[in-house]
């Protein structure tokens, strides 16, 4: 009789190799205490955290942990229900009004994670006869959204605006409407939407937008609203979907729209619907978090700051690092074996990273993928840029001239 | 203009061909991921050259049902019968 598992064969002989190369489990690290918002203990070593998406570092904020402990000792620990059922309370309505304020937008749904708040959106959005056209590098949220719709699906290729209008131009005629999905800050590259471009198509072919700012909010922007603040076409985008779980430090995911019909989608859309509501100490972490990237908008100069230091200091000592200055910057390797040689070395001499391998990775190679935040030090920075410099000589991954 | 599953079919053999690593004794029988290697996101990359070649677009829900070369060539001359 087949084995249920025998699917897992692959990944098993794969993962086996991945641990035999470089003696540890990449995908499950344990960072046994946080000592702040920078530093971990990892393997009973102070770790520097290169690797958490915490870009303003508000995971360790003091107003946010104060505002948790007040929510909890008011309101309990959970709320024992789904959004449209016995799981909204007051603190999730607030919640709501003040995203969509912090946006200037007409009303927010708020989701139980980011995940779910693409899962949601997507599926929900496009129906039966319409068409989700997906930038071709988007994240597993969306392709799982497109899998959940009915819709027909098409991609396009990574950050190409004409490609997209080509692409749409196809469908001049179909009926079914017609949804564009982007990213503001492609979590894997770090690469940057061309989001002014994206939005003239949009317009120009009367589709709708919807952009992912997951790892643009709080991020870019004068607001910290995201690409399409920072480019000015915010106006065009029909739909913001973000996460609480990057720059606000908490978890949770969200929608922001100016389309009255969103109350529509929270009693058609599964994700929204099916599961337990945020807890409410997570809500009131989440609006203090909001009220310090708000009144601290250095945060976000200091962010980019970092993020151009360790990115001059990357391609410095001749690494593959990306091309554009943003929080994620991806160091790509051209052999799996020096990733994961290099990513241990990284780990032993105290830096902890993502290690991303194929087909995780947009094309056959593997990379490195490190994340700047705000708190980090100028010598925290430096060290990096040194330890780097030390593991990518020991997995013989510099440029033989460096 | 009219293509056929086979020229199309045949153009697809000659795009894999361009690939060194692709073994050069394919046919429109052999299944793209078991036979040819490719992982699910190089097949999603592969069926952008085609449709760029023959200005269609496959829709991924499509690309579910398909094996081989022939059904991928099938595929993308149902989708141009019905433009």
């Amino acid at each position: 009789m087949t084995s249920l598992f025998s699917k897992f064969d692959g990944i098993a002989s794969s993962l086996g190799a991945l641990m035999e190369a470089g003696g540890r489990n990449p995908f499950s690290v344990v960072i046994e205490k946080p000592l702040s918002s920078t530093v971990g203990l990892i393997e009973g070593r102070e770790t520097l955290l290169f690797g958490t998406n915490n870009y303003l570092g508000l995971s360790q904020s003091p107003r946010a942990i104060k505002a948790a402990q007040d929510a909890v000792a008011a309101c309990g620990v959970g709320t024992t229900g789904s959004r449209i059922a016995n799981g909204t309370q007051s603190l999730h309505r607030q919640l709501e009004s003040r995203i969509a304020n912090y946006f200037g937008r007409r009303d927010a749904m708020v989701f139980s994670t980011g995940y779910q708040a693409n899962l949601g959106m997507i599926s929900t959005l496009a129906g039966k006869d319409d068409y989700l056209i997906l930038d071709a590098d988007s994240h597993a949220s969306i392709y799982d959204g497109s899998r959940l719709s009915p819709a027909q699906v098409i991609r396009f290729r990574h950050n190409d605006a004409d490609d997209l209008h080509k692409r749409l131009k196809r469908l001049d005629g179909t009926p079914g409407a017609k949804l564009i999905v982007v990213e503001g800050i492609y979590s894997m590259t770090g690469n940057v939407a061309p989001i002014a471009e994206m939005a003239a198509v949009k317009r120009e072919t009367g589709a709708y937008l919807l952009v992912d700012e997951a790892h643009s909010f709080g991020v870019m922007g004068e607001k910290g609203l995201g690409v399409a603040e920072a480019a000015g076409v915010e106006a065009d985008v029909d739909f913001v979907v973000g996460t609480f779980s990057k720059s606000l430090g908490t978890v949770g995911g969200y929608c922001v729209s100016d389309h009255p019909e969103l109350e529509f989608v929270r009693l058609n859309c599964r994700p929204y619907m099916f599961t337990a509501s945020l807890p409410p100490e997570v809500i009131a972490a989440t609006m203090a978090a909001l009220e310090d990237m708000a009144e601290h908008p250095e945060l976000r100069t200091q962010l980019m700051d970092n993020a151009a230091r360790l990115h001059a200091g990357f391609h410095r000592i001749g690494l593959n690092a990306s091309k554009q200055v943003s929080p994620v910057i991806a160091v790509t390797l051209e052999e799996i074996g020096q990733a994961i040689t290099m990513w241990n070395r990284l780990l032993d001499l105290g830096v902890y990273v993502n290690l991303s391998l194929p087909p995780a990775t947009p094309d056959s190679r593997p990379l490195l993928r490190c994340s700047v935040m705000a708190t980090h030090t100028a010598a925290q920075i430096d060290k990096a840029i040194e330890i780097f410099q030390q593991a990518a000589r020991d997995a013989n991954a510099l440029p033989s001239a460096a | 203009m009219s293509e056929t599953v086979e020229s199309v079919s045949a153009l697809i053999i000659q795009k894999l061909l361009a690939n060194p690593k692709v073994p050069r004794d394919i046919d429109g029988n052999c299944k793209i991921m078991d036979d040819l290697a490719f992982d699910s996101l190089a097949v999603m990359n592969f069926v952008m050259e085609v449709e760029d070649c023959m200005d269609v677009s496959v829709p991924l829900d499509k690309l579910a049902d398909i094996r081989t070369i022939n059904d991928l060539a099938t595929c993308v001359v149902d989708l141009k019968n019905k433009g």
